[in-house]
This record gives C-alpha cells, sequence and structure tokens, in this order.
C-alpha cells in the first residue's frame, strides 16, 4: 500500500498545483515543495523500516527469494497483466534518489519559473510520479507503460519552459529529438518483452507479462539474444550509449534547471535500473555473449563523452557531456559480472545522480546572475561571488573523482570489480579517471579563475540555494566517507545477480565488500 | 424472412425507420433540433437494440444468402452507430449557424449509416455492393453540402469521381471471381477456389480489382490521394464520419472476407497486402511531416493508422482479429474527439479553424478542449496510457505471434517518424500566442504562418453544454477508460470473432 502512495502522491500533488495556479504560483510552489517532501518522508520511512536482506531473485543455493514490499491486484486479465509493484534494495535505493531530487529541483525553480508554475510543477511531479513507477514496476507491460509516459511531462518541461541556445536551435528542437529518440527505442523494447512473453507463452502456455514468472523462461540461445539486443537499444538510448547519445547535449542543456536535474539525475538512472533488473536476470546466457560489445561501447563512451566535454563552450553542455562519461563507467560495471562491479555501479548512480544535480543547480545560479553560459564571457569569479565558487570547486572535484567523496568509491569499485575478469577493459577505462579531471579543471579555470570581465561583486546565494548545495555536499561527503548503510541495502541484489550472471565469478571474487570498505 | 430473423435485423431495420420518419418531418415542418434530435433517438435506440442482439444471437444466425448476424457484427454494428451518434451530435453544433437547409444533412447521415451496417453484416457479394453504395453515395452529399464553398465542393466532386472509380473497381473485381467460381457467398468462394484447377491467373486478377477497389476506400497508399483533400474541404463533422464510419464498415467487410475465404493462403496476396501496409505507413508518416493544417495532417494520419491496421489483418489468427476490433475501436474514438475539437472551436465562426497556427495558445483559452485534444493527439501517436497505445500494443503483440519482423520493423519506425508531426501539433496548444523566435531552424518546427501574430482562437464559452460538446466529452471518458481500464472492451472485442462458416446448401451452377 505504501508503494501505491509513493505514486500517488507526486501525481495527485501535480494536479493540484495545476489547479492551484489561478490562485497565484505561490500556493503551487508550496504544494509542489509539500508533496515531494512527503514522498521522501514515504521513502525514508521504508528505508528505516523495512528488511531488506532479500530480494526477488535467489541469492543463496536453494534460498527463493522475495520482494521487501508487494502490491498486486489483476488489471487486463485477457493479456496477463497485472498492476504489480515492488520493492528491493536496488528500487529502494532509486526511489529515495527520486524523490531527494524532486524535492531539490522543486526548490531551485524556485524563483526561474515565473510564467504558468503551477503547470510547471505538475509537469515535474508527474514526471517524478512516472519515475518512481519506473523503479517500482515488476510487471513489464507496467514497466513499460511508466517508462513511456514519463517522457511526455519532460518534453513539456522542455518545450515550454526551457532555454533556446541564441543563434543556435530553438529548445522544441532539443525537445522533440528526445522524445522521438527516447519513444522508438522503446518501442523496440515493447516488441523485445513481447517476444519474451509470447516465448514464454509457447513453452509453458501461460501469458503473463509478470517479472518473476518470465524470469526462467526457456528459450533458445538465439531468440534470447535477439530479445536480449531489442531490450538494450531501448536502454542504451536513455544511458546513453555513445553512438546513440545525440539527444542528451541539446535536451540537458536546453532544459530549465529543474528539468536537467532530473534528466541528468534520474532519469538517466531509470536507464542503469533496466539493465541491473531486467536485462541481466532475465537473459543471463545471452548476457555473457553481449557481454565484451557492451563494455567496449562503455570505453568508447567513457573517452568519447570526456573528450568531447573539453572542447565544450557551453557549460551546461560540458556537464552534460561529462554525465554521457559517467554513465560508460556504469555500462562496462554492469557487464563486468562481479559483485564489486556491481556495488560500484549502485555507488556510481547515487554519486553521479547528486553530484550532476549540484553542477546542473550552479549552472543554473550562475546563468540567473550573468545571463549567460557561455564560459568565453565567464572567468574570473572567484572574486565576485562570496560562496558560490567554493560550492563549484566541491562539484567539479566530486566529478572529478576525488577520494573521500562518492563518485571516486564508485569509479574505483567499477574498475576493481572489472579488472578481475576483463583486466585490458579495467586499462583502457581507467584512462577515463585522467580525461575527468582534465575536463573538471578546465571548467574551473575558464569559470572561476583568469582574468575577469568586470569586478563588481555579483548577488551570492540566497539561503534556499545555500541550503539546496549545502545538502548535496552533505550527501555526496556521506557517500564517500561512510557509504556503510547504501552498501547493506544494495548487498542482496547484487549479490543476485552476480551469482546469476558468473558462477565463475564467484569463487574468483574471494574479497567481500567488507575488505575494501571497513 | 422467417420470425427470428426480424429481430436479428432490429438495428437494421430501426435505422431505415428512422429515416423514413426524418424524411418525413422535413417535409411537414422544417426544424433543426427536432429532426437532429429524432435521428439521435433513432440512432440511440439502434444501439441499444444492438446490444439487446448480440447475446441472443451468439450463435451466427444467416439471414437468406446476403447477410448474417454474429458477433462480429453486433461489435460493428455497435463502433459505427457510436460513431454516428457523435457525428449527429457534432453536426448539429456544426450547422448551427449553417444559414442554408440544414435537415438534409441527418437523412444523408442516417442512410450512410445504413449502408455501413449492411456491409458488418455482409457474407455475399451483393449485399457488399448494396451497402458499399449506400454507404458512399450520401457522402457524396455530405461531403459537398456547403455549396457556397468552393473547398467543400471541390472535396465532393473528387470523392464521387474517386470513389464511383473504386466501385467499378470492385464491381469487375466481383465478377471475375464469381464466373470462376460460381458463387458469391464469401465462405462458398473460399471453398471453390480450394478445388479451383484452372482459370486461377482470372481469380487473381478479380481479386487484385477487388483490393484496388477496396485500397481506394481505405484511403492505403497508392491509392490515397484523395484523402488529404476531402478532409481539408468536408465540413468537420462529416470528415470524421468519412474517417471512422466509412472505413470501418470496409474494414470490417475486408476482414471478413479475408477470413471466410481463407485468402491468407496464396502468398500472392499476402505480399501485396504487405506492400499496401508498408507504403501506407511510409507515405502517411513521411508526407505528413510538412503539414500546417490539422486536417491534412489527421488524414495522412489515417493513412497511417490503416497500414498499421492491415498488419493486424496479415498476421492472422484470432489475436489478429481482436487486435483489428480493438485497434478500430479506439482509431475511431480518438479520430472523432480530435475532429470533435475542430468542430467546436470553429462552430462561432464561419469558417473552419484549420491552420495548426490557428490552434497557438488554445490551452490558455480553453483548457478543456486543448486537454481533449493533446490527449487524442498523443493516443494517435501510441503514447502509453491513452486509447490508442492499447491499439498499437495489440497490433504490435498479433505480429510479434507470427513472427512478422518487417513488418514490425515498418510499424516502429513510422511510428518514429510520426511522433514529429504529433508532437509539433500538440505543443501548439500550448505556445504563448506571440511571434515565434527568431531563429534559422524555426521553420523545422513551427509552420510558416506562425511567425505573424496569429487570430484569435474561439469556442462557445460554455461549449460541454451543446450536443457537440456533450458527445465531445462522453468521448474522453472512453479515451480515458480505453487507457486506463480497457478489460470491459477487450471482452467485446474478444467475443467478437469470426467463426468458420459451413456452406451453404443453395448454389447456383454456372454454365462453363
Amino acid at each position: 500500500m505504501t508503494l501505491l502512495c509513493l505514486l500517488v502522491v507526486p501525481f495527485i500533488g501535480g494536479s493540484l498545483c495545476c489547479w492551484l495556479q489561478r490562485f497565484g504560483a505561490a500556493h503551487a510552489r508550496r504544494v509542489a515543495l509539500g508533496t515531494m517532501a512527503l514522498t521522501l518522508a514515504l521513502a525514508a520511512g521504508l528505508w528505516l523500516s523495512g528488511d531488506y536482506s532479500q530480494t526477488l531473485l535467489p541469492s543463496g543455493a536453494s534460498q527463493p527469494g522475495h520482494w521487501a514490499q508487494h502490491f498486486s491486484v489483476p488489471w487486463i486479465p485477457r493479456l496477463g497483466i497485472r498492476f504489480s509493484l515492488g520493492l528491493d534494495g536496488l528500487s529502494l535505493l532509486l526511489v529515495t534518489l527520486t524523490a531527494l531530487l524532486g524535492v531539490l529541483a522543486v526548490a531551485c525553480s524556485w524563483r526561474e519559473i515565473e510564467s504558468d508554475a503551477g503547470f510547471f510543477y505538475m509537469n515535474l511531479l508527474w514526471n517524478l510520479a512516472g519515475v518512481i513507477g519506473v523503479f517500482l514496476a515488476t510487471d513489464l507491460f507496467l514497466f513499460f507503460l511508466f517508462w513511456e509516459v514519463m517522457l511526455v511531462p519532460m518534453f513539456f518541461l522542455i518545450a515550454l519552459w526551457g532555454h533556446d541556445i541564441p543563434g543556435g536551435r530553438p529548445r522544441l528542437y532539443a525537445a522533440i529529438k528526445f522524445f522521438i529518440f527516447t519513444q522508438s527505442a522503446g518501442l523496440v523494447m515493447l516488441v523485445a518483452i513481447l517476444a519474451l512473453v509470447f516465448a514464454h507463452y509457447r513453452a509453458s502456455g501461460v501469458l503473463t507479462f509478470g517479472y518473476a514468472d518470465l524470469l526462467a523462461t526457456p528459450m533458445s540461445t538465439r531468440t534470447g539474444l535477439w530479445i536480449l539486443i531489442g531490450f538494450f537499444l531501448g536502454f542504451a538510448v536513455k544511458l546513453p550509449v555513445v553512438p546513440l547519445h545525440s539527444w542528451l547535449p541539446d535536451a540537458h542543456s536546453q532544459a530549465p534547471t529543474a528539468g536537467s536535474v532530473i534528466l541528468a539525475g534520474v532519469l538517466l538512472k531509470t536507464a542503469a535500473y533496466g539493465l541491473l533488473r531486467y536485462l541481466l536476470p532475465l537473459f543471463p546466457a545471452a548476457v555473457a555473449q553481449l557481454a565484451p560489445v557492451a563494455m567496449w561501447l562503455g570505453v568508447l563512451g567513457i573517452v568519447y563523452g570526456a573528450v568531447c566535454a573539453f572542447g565544450q563552450n557551453d557549460a551546461k553542455r560540458l556537464v552534460a557531456y561529462t554525465s554521457i562519461s559517467h554513465m560508460g563507467f556504469i555500462l562496462v560495471g554492469v557487464f563486468a559480472g562481479t559483485e564489486e562491479a556491481l556495488q560500484g555501479v549502485i555507488m556510481q548512480i547515487l554519486a553521479h545522480g547528486i553530484s550532476a544535480a549540484g553542477l546542473f543547480i550552479l549552472c543554473g545560479e550562475l546563468y540567473e546572475r550573468l545571463e549567460t553560459r557561455d564560459l568565453r564571457n565567464m572567468g574570473g569569479l572567484w572574486a565576485r561571488f562570496s560562496n558560490l565558487p567554493q560550492f563549484g570547486l566541491f562539484f567539479i572535484l566530486a566529478s572529478l573523482g576525488l577520494p573521500g567523496l562518492g563518485n571516486f568509491l564508485g569509479e574505483f569499485l567499477i574498475l576493481l570489480g572489472t579488472f578481475k575478469t576483463h583486466p585490458g577493459m579495467a586499462m583502457l577505462a581507467a584512462v577515463g579517471l585522467v580525461l575527468s579531471a582534465v575536463y573538471s579543471l578546465i571548467l574551473m579555470q575558464r569559470a572561476f579563475y583568469g582574468r575577469s570581465g568586470a569586478d563588481s561583486p555579483l548577488p551570492d546565494l540566497d539561503r534556499r540555494e545555500f541550503a539546496i548545495l549545502s545538502s548535496l555536499m552533505a550527501v555526496t561527503i556521506w557517500l564517500g566517507l561512510y557509504p556503510r548503510p547504501f552498501f547493506e541495502v544494495s548487498r542482496a541484489p547484487t549479490q543476485a545477480l552476480q551469482a546469476l550472471n558468473s558462477p565463475a565469478a564467484t569463487a574468483a571474487s574471494t574479497t567481500s565488500i567488507e575488505r575494501v570498505v571497513p | 424472412m422467417t420470425h427470428p430473423q426480424l429481430p436479428a435485423l432490429s438495428p437494421i431495420l430501426i435505422v431505415s425507420a428512422t429515416s423514413v420518419v426524418v424524411m418525413l418531418a422535413i417535409a411537414i415542418k422544417r426544424h433543426h433540433t427536432f429532426v437532429a434530435s429524432v435521428s439521435i433517438a433513432g440512432l440511440a435506440l439502434a444501439l441499444v437494440s444492438t446490444a439487446g442482439v448480440w447475446p441472443a444471437f451468439a450463435t451466427p444466425h444467416a439471414i437468406m444468402a446476403l447477410l448474417i448476424i454474429d458477433p462480429f457484427a453486433c461489435f460493428y454494428l455497435g463502433v459505427i452507430l457510436i460513431a454516428a451518434l457523435a457525428v449527429s451530435a457534432l453536426l448539429h453544433t456544426y450547422l448551427g449557424r449553417y444559414q442554408g437547409h440544414r435537415e438534409e444533412m441527418y437523412l444523408l447521415l442516417l442512410l450512410s449509416t445504413l449502408g455501413g451496417m449492411i456491409m458488418v453484416a455482409s457474407r455475399h457479394f451483393v449485399s457488399f455492393f448494396i451497402g458499399l453504395e449506400l454507404l458512399s453515395m450520401p457522402m457524396y452529399g455530405m461531403a459537398a453540402y456547403l455549396v457556397n464553398e468552393r473547398r467543400s465542393l471541390e472535396a465532393g466532386m473528387k470523392y464521387l469521381v474517386l470513389s464511383a472509380v473504386a466501385s467499378a473497381f470492385i464491381v469487375f473485381g466481383m465478377a471475375l471471381i464469381y464466373s470462376q467460381t460460381g458463387t458469391m457467398v464469401f465462405g462458398d468462394i473460399g471453398a471453390k477456389l480450394a478445388e479451383l484447377t484452372d482459370g486461377e491467373s482470372i481469380v487473381m486478377l478479380g481479386a487484385a480489382l477487388l483490393l484496388i477497389g477496396l485500397g481506394f476506400k481505405l484511403s492505403l497508399a497508392p491509392f490515397h490521394l484523395w484523402t488529404p483533400d476531402v478532409y481539408e474541404g468536408a465540413p468537420a463533422p462529416v470528415a470524421s464520419f468519412l474517417a471512422t464510419a466509412s472505413k470501418i464498415a470496409v474494414f470490417a467487410l475486408l476482414l471478413r472476407y479475408v477470413i471466410d475465404t481463407q485468402a491468407t493462403r496464396y502468398a500472392v496476396l499476402v505480399n501485396a497486402l504487405a506492400t499496401l501496409a508498408i507504403l501506407s505507413i511510409v507515405v502517411g508518416n513521411v508526407l505528413a511531416l510538412r503539414q500546417s493544417n490539422l486536417k491534412r495532417l489527421l488524414a495522412y494520419s489515417a493513412i497511417a493508422h490503416f497500414g498499421y491496421m492491415l498488419v493486424a489483418l496479415i498476421a492472422s489468427g484470432p489475436l489478429a482479429t481482436e487486435a483489428v476490433g480493438i485497434y478500430l475501436l479506439t482509431y475511431s474514438i480518438t479520430t472523432l474527439a480530435a475532429f470533435g475539437v475542430i468542430t467546436l472551436v470553429s462552430s462561432p465562426l464561419d469558417h473552419e479553424v484549420q491552420a495548426l497556427s490557428d490552434y497557438r495558445g488554445l490551452f490558455w483559452q480553453h483548457p478543456g478542449l486543448a486537454a481533449i485534444l493533446t490527449l487524442a493527439l498523443l493516443s494517435l501517436a501510441g503514447v502509453p496510457l491513452t486509447a490508442g497505445f492499447l491499439g498499437k500494443f495489440y497490433v504490435l503483440g498479433a505480429g510479434v505471434d507470427r513472427r512478422q519482423w518487417l513488418l514490425l520493423g515498418a510499424i516502429v519506425s513510422g511510428s518514429a517518424v510520426g511522433l514529429y508531426f504529433y508532437l509539433r501539433a500538440m505543443i501548439q496548444l500550448y505556445l504563448r500566442a506571440g511571434p515565434a523566435p527568431a531563429s534559422a531552424d524555426t521553420a523545422l518546427c513551427f509552420p510558416a504562418a506562425a511567425r505573424s501574430i496569429p487570430a484569435a482562437v474561439s469556442a462557445p464559452v460554455h461549449w460541454a453544454w451543446d450536443a457537440g460538446g456533450g458527445a465531445l466529452v462522453v468521448l474522453l471518458l472512453l479515451m480515458l477508460t480505453l487507457g486506463v481500464y480497457p478489460s470491459p472492451f477487450i471482452k467485446l472485442a474478444q467475443g467478437a470473432g469470426i467463426e468458420p462458416q459451413p456452406p451453404t446448401p443453395m448454389l447456383t451452377a454456372v454454365r462453363r
């Protein structure tokens, strides 16, 4: 029942915001903030009160798994579709991340959105409801439904409240490109889902879309590989994987600040979640065949994203390309097949979500004060603010992978885990660490150091912005210095995935997480 | 006609009686609202009787050799009657300000509906043709109804000439098939074709001509050229009737024909249908990309949608029949809603509001109408939680079940391309009125006319309270229900299957 509330609260809150618009934007803002705070409280309550030592996939030899929380009602019996939601450690972490970033997204757009704020918050909250639905759905039809539905409010956010690039493309172009890329990849994924369901029907005589029922579908390796490719294409566009990434720089840089925060912080993570939840468990045999290709694409993404980021003049576009680079690490880690790599993937998901959100919020605040995001017009800003550049330095160092912060932990664990099974791939991926230092420092240098165009001090962060950035900073430090709670919650899913995918690697990885992170 | 056949025919008889009553009413005294009410009441009564007939005639009941009343026929009778009801309500709003004679439109509508109803119940070439002509002839008059407008007359003339040519093709095809098989009953044609030793090429030619004629009626590419012009010129409710009821009738008949004659055994025919489907999907989606007129955009999208439906027909089987039923239902409701919004927006004015740029900012003045149009466009695009997604899901399922990978690829690519113009049309509703931003690439995204300040968008203030608005609210509820809780409708479509028919004892032998 709580799971249903997690979905319904943002949905109703969003509808309420749109209706409250007629009484003034302030009411709409407060209701939006309250709704997301309530969602965050629900997620925190679930975390503190639940037992996450098990997941649906069996992790031990004979132990059957189960969800920590479950909700299921029949929906379309003719097609075997149920409205079923389920929660385990992985979903919980991502739902909490979504709720937290939702609160911060509402807070950071307090002054930025002047026109039609109620409609804006409705789209934002409905988008978050859709994303929470993706993380909770355990029926493949419902998963696909939320996967596609979360695109429509984001389309409105970019198209109506986004920024046009002066002398460049209008924001509607970025919005339509984003929608077409992700929707058509989703349709390919739908064909793959249907193929899986019909393969299951032919083998067992039962037509069902339920996750638990489809887990051990007997099918030939060739069929499994084709269906896997269909699923992978759907996730690859969202992650994004490098040949299919061209929607991301436009969408991220032309979205409003709250839109970019949600896009980079949460929407990209739905693809990583899909890889972990659906791709690896449903096709264990075929994954081994796809793994080398996927890992090479991951390395390509790391290097390509970093190189493109270095050449950008638009600060927001630079941060968008760094997201591609960080997601490349996730792709490498998912297919590496060891428990460390998977724990690293989850840590990278959380840490990148927080640090990318911080960077986009900073870009938004700079834009509000300077009316430009062009790095050629910035410079010497360290002297003109009192607090903002320090936060800038912190988040840029986090993105760089400074030890002690969450991103380092994620990338290090991924490399450690990948080295066990694919040492050459890990060495190439480690090049990304060097490149991330390069682009992060160039961003810092061009924006905050060097010669400045004017000397007058600029308005600094007000209390609201200070609170947003401090809380992001606090979470990043917590992830880096005391990640134990996060690792404990995610242990069961990662162990189950690792047992599923490489039984040989179970013998190889004798190093447990406790020895790496005391 | 024996005693149990009269109740079976009751929907058809009721609509016939209503048309006679309407004709008399017009002759006695002209009164727009009275005639409209009589038509709506008659159609509603026919719909109720269809709901009553359906369970009573679960085993198919043949009316002579011409018609058959079975669950398949009842389902499509119901859909056509719903479409006719919605269109008559919209016509009442649309013709409210029309200065000429208004009542004849309802008479034409009833006769056309009657033709459609005969077509879906038909199992014989003769009733097929009678129904087809009864469906099409009043449409010529309806399309050209606004005789003072050049575009309406042009639409009527175009539709008349091309439709008559298509009917000629159909009759020629029927004659060729009859000459070789000696029977006109669909079920017997299949049996005879299986026994045929020579003359196959003549039958193939006849089938090809039949397909060409039906392709015209269904506006499949390459027989689609009339569609955008006729949709643009005809009055909006008439265009919606053309888009829904007439196409439903033809498609249902085609489906029954293909199943009864087991036409999917013949690889040549399946390949021909597949080519038509792929062409329609490509043509419909690609040609809509540059459209700046909402009605023409809906016309091209109709071409693409019938391409998708043809894929379900090619992937035959019980799931395919269910898929076609669901798709036709969802497509009709969505199209009626979209044209309904066009009708209501145009109704206070003396001209139709067709250009996309005239819809700019509709959400900020009439949020309800804009929300309905948004939902309709998203539904046509196939976004989940809308009615259109259910149809697309079923078609993809039918295709996957039969492993029609090429056709599935065409559907996926076509949908991806189609998203562009649906989104572009949809976002117009939400933009604030004002000049578009000056940028080199705006031509990609905004129609050229949007660069000037657009005309104020109008609609009656309390649009939900008149007949057309009420119909639109009902259509909105249906769209939402189909998207969120479709089980009842799926049960209906599942029950609307076709059982293979035993051969009729009466066969006319042909002299060879």
